[in-house]
Parts: C-alpha cells; sequence; structure tokens
C-alpha cells in the first residue's frame, strides 16, 4: 500500500491563533482512487485541501507528492508538480469566456513567451491552436460543446460546476481535489455529477480526493473514507468500516457510543439524512 | 400614483441640477458661446436639453402615451419652477456675496430678457413645454427621434466648434460657397443651421429606414461598421491636424500621449486588475532618462540624438515598473491603490530633493532638449511629433492588442478575476505582476520620452499625481480592458476639454460628472471590450492548422 500512495500527509497541523483547524492529520490517498473527506461543518475537511494546495501553509507537519515534499512550495508549484483542485463555492474567472476558463488551466502546459505573441511568432501560433483544440476536447468532454463563448458567470449552476472541474483538469494534474462538488444540486443532478466524476477517474486516469456532505455520493462512490472532526482524524475505512463506526456516529449525532446496536445501527442509517440536510 | 411621484421627483432632480449648473456659473460662462450666431447660444441649448432630458426620463414606464405626456409635462414644470424660483431669489436677495455666479446677468439669461414676474412665468411655461416635448419626443418613432437629436446635435457641433470647422474649409470655389452660406465670421447662420439639421436628420432617416427595411444587422455586420467607423476616426486623426492647423496639432498631441499612456495603464489596471495611483512615475521616468541622454545643458549625459535616447528610456522604464511592482507584489485591491499612490509620490519627491539635483536638476529641470529629426527633417512641431505620437500609439495598441489574446493576456485577467485561482492554476504571480507593470511602465515610459523633447525640458512639476488619475479616469470612462476605450476616453476628457478652453477651470467639474454618470448609468465604459468567441472562431480559421500538426 505504501508503494503505491500518491499523497502523504504527515502529522499536519494548521493552527488559525489559538484556534485549531487541523491537528496532526495522517492521510494517505491511494494511487488511483477516490478518496473522501466526511465530517461535520468546521471539522477542518477544506483546511485540509488548503494545506495540501498550499493555499495555507501548514502550521507543521509534512505533505509527500508522489516522491516529493511539496509543502513550503508556492501554489503554482504544487499545480505545476500535478495536483489541482475545485472551491466549495465555485471560484470560476467570472468575466472571461467558458473556453478561456479552460485555457487559463492549460496556462502550464501552453509553451509561448509574451514577446513571441507579440511578434506572432510560428511557436506561439502552432502552441496556441493546440492549446485551442484540446480546449475543445476538454469542452467537449465536460459536455458544455456549443456553450464556450459563454461568459462563465452566464452558465448555469450545474454547468459552472462542470467548467471548474474542467479547468483544473486542464493543469493535467495526477491528483484531483474536489470540494463538494455536488453542493446545491438536487438528487438527479447529484446522480449525474457522480457519473460524471466517475467518468473523469476512467477517462483521465487520475486520483480524486473528495469532500462530499452527502452520504449517498461518499458511500456510492469512494474507496476510501477519512473522517474528519474538530480537525482531527476519528476514523478511517471503507464506506461500510466507516458506516459502522461508533465515533463516526457519535461525531455525527451526538449519540454516546455505548448505545445499544439498534440505536446505533438507527443511527446509522440516519447519518446520510443528517448530513445532506445543510 | 407612481407614476406621479417619479415624475415629481425628475423634475426637482434635474431642476436642481439646472440650479446647480447657475450657481456655480457654468450657465453664464455657456451663454457667452453661440451657437446660431445672434439666435440660440450654449447655454440656452443646454436649457432646453435639460427640459428635454427631464420631460424624456420622467415620461420613462409612465404606461400608456397620455400619461407619460403628462409626466413629461409634470417633470419640465416642476424643473422649471426651480429654475424659476432661483431667478426671483437672484432678482431680489443679494446672493453674490456667497455665489459670485449669481450676477444680474445670469438673472436676466434666467428670464429670457423679462422683468422678474414675466421671467418666472417665461421660464416655467419654457419648462413645461420643453418636458411634453421631451416626453413626446421619447413615445416617438425611434427614427425621428434618432434623425432630431442627430441633426440636433450636428447644429450644436458645428456652432461650437465654428472656428475650427472654419479654419479647416478656408478654401475658394464651391467649398467657399457653402462656407459663406452657412458661416459668417462670426459664427453659424440661422440658415447654415437648418440646412445642417436638415441634412444629419435626413442622412440619419434614410440610414435607419435602409437598416430597418432590410433585416437586423448580424453582430458581425455591427462589428465591422464599428470598425469602418474607427478606420474613418483614424483617418480623421491623421487628417486633422493638416487641415485645421496648429492648435489642434497641440491638443491631438497630447491626446495621442494621454492614448499611449491609457494603453498602459490598460495592460496593467484593464488586464491584469492592479489598480495602479503612481503610474505618473513611469512616465517622469521615461521623460527624465530621454531628457538626461539627449539634454545639451551641463547636466546632460551623453547627447544622444533622440532615436539613440528613446529606446533606452524605454528600457529604463521597464526596469522602473519591475522595481516598482516588486514592493508592492503582495497587495492587493484598495491597499494597492494606495500604496502606488505612494511609490508614485516618492519617485516625484526623489526627482525635487536636493539630494538628486547634481544629477536630476532638482526644481531647475534639465532644459535644452533637441528636437528629433530624422536625417535633416526636424520633427519641430507639435504637428510633426503628432504623427510620431500616433505612430507609436499605433504601435503600442498593436502590442496591447497581440498580448491580450496571449498566454499572458490570459494570465493576466486570471488574476483580475481571482488571484488565488489563478495561482493555484500554475499562473506564476510574481512573474507576471511584473511583467504588467513592466510593459505598462514601457508605454508610459514612450510617452513621456516624447513629453521631453516635445517641450524641449523636464520639470519635476510636470508629473502630478493628477495625471496618474487623468489616465485611470480615461479608461475607466473608456471601458476597462478596451483599446477602443482608451482612443474614446482619451479624446472625451482631455482632447474636449482643451477645445472648450474658456471651460478650462470646470474641467475637473466635467470629469467628476462624467464619472459618476459612467458609474451609474454605463459602468461598462464607452466601448466596452468584447467577448471574444473563441469556440466558434475555430470552426472558421484555426481548425486546419491544427488538424495539420495532429500527426507530428
Amino acid at each position: 500500500m505504501a508503494e503505491a500512495s500518491l499523497l502523504l500527509c504527515r502529522r499536519l497541523t494548521r493552527r488559525f491563533g489559538g484556534i485549531a483547524a487541523l491537528t496532526d492529520l495522517d492521510l494517505e490517498v491511494a494511487s488511483g482512487a477516490i478518496h473522501s473527506i466526511i465530517g461535520p461543518n468546521g471539522a477542518g475537511k477544506t483546511t485540509v485541501f488548503n494545506c495540501i494546495t498550499q493555499n495555507l501553509s501548514p502550521t507543521s507537519g509534512e505533505v509527500w507528492f508522489r516522491s516529493d515534499r511539496i509543502d513550503g512550495l508556492t501554489p503554482d508549484r504544487v499545480a505545476a508538480a500535478g495536483i489541482s483542485r475545485t472551491y466549495q463555492n465555485i471560484r470560476l474567472f467570472r468575466n472571461i469566456t467558458a473556453i478561456e476558463n479552460l485555457l487559463v488551466g492549460m496556462h502550464l502546459h501552453v509553451h509561448s513567451h509574451w514577446w513571441g505573441a507579440v511578434l506572432g511568432t510560428p511557436h506561439t501560433k502552432r502552441e496556441e491552436a493546440r492549446a485551442h483544440a484540446e480546449a475543445l476536447k476538454l469542452l467537449h468532454f465536460i459536455d458544455l460543446a456549443g456553450r464556450g463563448d459563454l461568459l462563465a458567470r452566464n452558465l448555469a449552476y450545474g454547468e459552472q460546476r462542470r467548467l471548474e472541474i474542467g479547468r483544473a483538469l486542464a493543469t493535467r494534474p495526477k491528483l484531483l481535489l474536489l470540494d463538494e462538488p455536488t453542493a446545491g444540486m438536487n438528487p438527479h443532478e447529484t446522480s449525474r455529477m457522480m457519473a460524471f466524476i466517475q467518468r473523469v477517474r476512467a477517462e483521465f486516469d487520475i486520483t480524486i480526493l473528495l469532500i462530499e456532505h452527502q452520504m449517498r455520493v461518499v458511500m456510492g462512490m469512494s474507496d476510501r473514507v477519512t473522517v474528519l472532526d474538530h480537525g482531527a482524524k476519528i476514523a478511517e475505512g471503507t464506506p461500510p468500516e466507516v458506516q459502522g463506526d461508533p465515533a463516526v456516529i457519535e461525531a455525527y449525532l451526538g449519540v454516546k457510543s455505548a448505545a445499544p446496536t439498534a440505536a446505533r445501527d438507527h443511527a446509522a442509517s440516519l447519518l446520510g439524512a443528517a448530513a445532506s440536510e445543510r | 400614483m407612481k407614476t406621479l411621484t417619479k415624475a415629481a421627483t425628475t423634475g426637482l432632480l434635474f431642476g436642481v441640477g439646472g440650479v446647480y449648473l447657475a450657481l456655480v456659473g457654468l450657465l453664464e460662462m455657456m451663454q457667452a458661446r453661440p451657437i446660431v450666431f445672434g439666435a440660440v447660444n450654449l447655454g440656452q441649448a443646454v436649457l432646453a436639453l435639460l427640459a428635454l432630458a427631464c420631460g424624456a426620463v420622467a415620461a420613462r414606464d409612465a404606461g400608456p402615451a397620455f400619461a407619460r405626456a403628462g409626466a413629461g409635462l409634470l417633470g419640465g414644470l416642476l424643473a422649471g419652477a426651480l429654475m424659476a424660483l432661483l431667478q426671483v431669489i437672484v432678482a431680489t436677495v443679494p446672493l453674490q456675496g456667497m455665489f459670485i455666479a449669481a450676477s444680474p446677468a445670469l438673472r436676466n439669461m434666467l428670464a429670457f430678457g423679462f422683468a422678474p414676474g414675466p421671467g418666472a412665468l417665461a421660464m416655467l411655461l419654457g419648462g413645461g413645454i420643453g418636458g411634453l416635448a421631451g416626453a413626446v419626443l421619447a413615445v416617438s418613432v425611434p427614427s425621428l427621434r434618432r434623425a432630431i437629436v442627430a441633426g440636433a446635435a450636428a447644429v450644436v457641433i458645428a456652432g461650437v466648434f465654428q472656428e475650427l470647422i472654419q479654419l479647416m474649409i478656408q478654401y475658394e470655389g464651391i467649398i467657399g460657397w457653402i462656407r459663406d452660406f452657412v458661416y459668417t465670421w462670426q459664427g453659424l447662420r440661422p440658415q447654415g443651421a437648418v440646412a445642417i439639421f436638415v441634412i444629419a436628420g435626413g442622412t440619419s432617416l434614410v440610414l435607419s429606414h435602409r437598416s430597418s427595411a432590410g433585416h437586423v444587422p448580424s453582430p458581425d455586420q455591427r462589428r465591422r461598421r464599428r470598425f469602418i467607423s474607427a478606420g474613418v476616426a483614424l483617418l480623421v486623426l491623421v487628417l486633422m491636424p493638416l487641415l485645421a492647423g496648429a492648435y489642434i496639432g497641440e491638443v491631438l498631441m497630447l491626446v495621442g500621449l494621454y492614448i499611449l499612456m491609457g494603453m498602459g495603464l490598460n495592460l496593467e489596471v484593464g488586464l491584469a486588475g492592479l489598480l495602479d495611483l503612481g503610474f505618473v512615475a513611469f512616465f517622469a521616468v521615461g521623460a527624465y532618462t530621454t531628457a538626461l541622454l539627449m539634454s545639451g545643458s551641463s547636466i546632460g549625459l551623453l547627447h544622444l540624438s533622440y532615436w539613440e535616447a528613446m529606446p533606452i528610456a524605454v528600457l529604463v522604464s521597464i526596469l522602473g515598473g519591475v522595481l516598482f511592482g516588486l514592493p508592492v507584489l503582495g497587495v492587493r485591491g484598495d491597499y494597492l491603490a494606495v500604496a502606488t499612490l505612494g511609490l508614485g509620490e516618492i519617485v516625484r519627491i526623489v526627482v525635487l530633493s536636493d539630494f538628486a539635483a547634481p544629477l536630476l536638476g532638482g526644481p531647475q529641470g534639465v532644459l535644452d532638449i533637441p528636437k528629433p529629426s530624422i536625417g535633416s527633417f526636424e520633427l519641430g512641431s507639435p504637428v510633426k511629433l503628432f504623427y510620431l505620437t500616433l505612430v507609436c500609439a499605433g504601435v503600442a495598441a498593436f502590442i496591447a492588442w497581440r498580448l491580450e489574446n496571449s498566454r499572458l493576456g490570459r494570465a493576466w485577467e486570471a488574476l483580475r478575476d481571482d488571484e488565488d485561482v489563478a495561482q493555484a492554476l500554475g499562473v506564476n504571480l510574481i512573474r507576471s505582476k511584473l511583467l504588467a507593470y513592466g510593459l505598462g511602465a514601457a508605454f508610459a515610459g514612450l510617452g513621456g520620452s516624447i513629453f521631453a523633447t516635445m517641450l524641449g525640458s523636464v520639470y519635476p512639476s510636470s508629473f502630478q499625481l493628477l495625471i496618474s488619475i487623468n489616465v485611470l479616469a480615461l479608461i475607466i470612462v473608456g471601458g476597462m480592458g478596451s483599446l477602443p476605450g482608451v482612443v474614446l476616453g482619451a479624446i472625451a476628457l482631455i482632447g474636449l476639454p482643451e477645445l472648450l478652453r474658456e471651460f478650462g477651470e470646470y474641467r475637473y467639474l466635467f470629469y467628476g460628472a462624467a464619472l459618476i454618470v459612467m458609474m451609474r448609468w454605463k459602468p461598462e465604459g464607452l466601448w466596452p471590450s468584447e467577448v471574444r468567441s473563441r469556440e466558434l472562431h475555430a470552426a472558421a480559421g484555426e481548425a486546419e492548422p491544427v488538424a495539420a500538426m495532429e500527426p507530428g
């Protein structure tokens, strides 16, 4: 397992002043997996993402990606190493078009200089044409063909979600971090998004780390689930293992772990409902 | 009821606007500028325009035609009432201690030459009629409305700028005959005004009929039409100084310099979203570098020719831009504006200081800068330098346009929208930002270089904060991130106030008003940047090279 792991966080800690958002988190993401992070609101899930992409620098601890230590790098270097992400509240470049969003995502893989662009060198033109073709393909993949010239802010909600994932894919990541991709979606849209995420993994052969609140999504797609509460890991395992874990149930429902089995089962079945309520 | 309230508020607002214009002295000053000699002056035209606009605005969304007419009438009456009240007050209360402009001349104007009583009645009636006319105009057929507006605008332009226009048509023969028909040496003749109104209005009518008879113009056609009009404007720019003489040349020269600077700041603010209030520093660096390299005075360093000095000045400006950018790399938004404001002032104060005086000449500046020459042909006059500026602005526009559509340009736009996300996608913030400062500075430095050789001397006092603000204002008015917008903004904010010289002291009042109006009603600017269509564009032209290189 260890040699197959793509991402490794060791004793990852992040404090905001006196408040510990994340305490001594050990996290190992296996190559090719869909790995979910769940936990109640404020458990520190998004902080994990920020500490991996170095949008926040960890207070202490290490982050290893493939065989390199990436904590302390700038976010653009982390992206170049092969990690890309989406955001809980969609953060597209709202005032440029959909296809331009994808082209920005391809920034790392378009090799041209500004003076080449000014002079209109053949190399620059070739690079632009290549990037453009790739962006069109990607646009097709995220099911936005024909919508590429719309400003990002004018796209429908689901389209914006897909475009954000497409933009992240444009950086050609090995590891894709998805922060609540189904937030604000109805059951039908959620199912479509789940299928889409599966398609992303199959087509791009990448590993996905997922923050999710809808238990249906987590339990239906994950190979492995990590549960956080108050910035610390309280459980980890396959979906069924986590679902039955007393510590998890307690964290979500406040039920004492000494509760009888029947009550615990009941609580476990409520887990999905409780979590998707928000 | 709602309509009534709205009409009343509109009327009062326009009335207050009119009172304001009168009390700051603008109306009286405008009165001195005739449109049709001996018949209509600019002040009266502005009063009429106020009433018309008031009626039109009050009538908007007021429902059936009669309600609109009523709303317009009410609005106009109220606005007129306020103006009439002002006139009566000016006539009875000695206000001049507080408002210099509240003079008998103003009263006389507001009363149309009548005594206070009848004058107030006339103003009230005039307001009502104007408001009603505005409302009727607002509900009339669009093509007719456009024709009337076009005709009136043409008459105003022909009248207000009559001196300039007459200067341009000093020929014998048929042109001379037309000139004598339209103008006397004092201004527009009534018959000329009628002829211009009919011709301009008629042309507008014909044009709108032609377009409505056919089909709605596609976006492509509209774009082509816009670019044709831009081309015509450029041609006019090129020919204007030849026809209209040195004064216009000087004004256009100034406009050209601001266009250059605008292009530069547009890269920083419009594309990369780096709000820079210290932009004048780069202009100063370019000017001083050129001055020191060329000057024949004792502090001149190398006595280079202009063509040797200019590239060096641009390079030094780029360097200056990068150095300027370094300390503010991590500063964002409003804070960045304040930080750059400080940096810009530091540059000016350093230049002024005793410390740098042996090198830069202190408050005395650098004198004796020769003019550029091509062979033995010296670009001595502002008109000749204007062409140099125009060429430089053209090159700058080309570079800016190419950059806009490049990898770097996209990175800048991403930066403008969300810096963190751009960085998380692999955009190197330091590099992109420093390039924005450096390239923006290059354009300003080029402008400064021309400025130095144009004046033949540079002084620290030429590089005030106000220049930064002017450049920023013209970008905002023109349209953030839009190249044609920069040109339009420079013409509107730099060129027009220069042409209307006597209103010079009200310049910043115009600026303020223009900015507020733009922000409120057209925040995207006069000529907003266009949304590029890249996806569909591919089907037309770019698909082939891709297919051709796919096997490789």
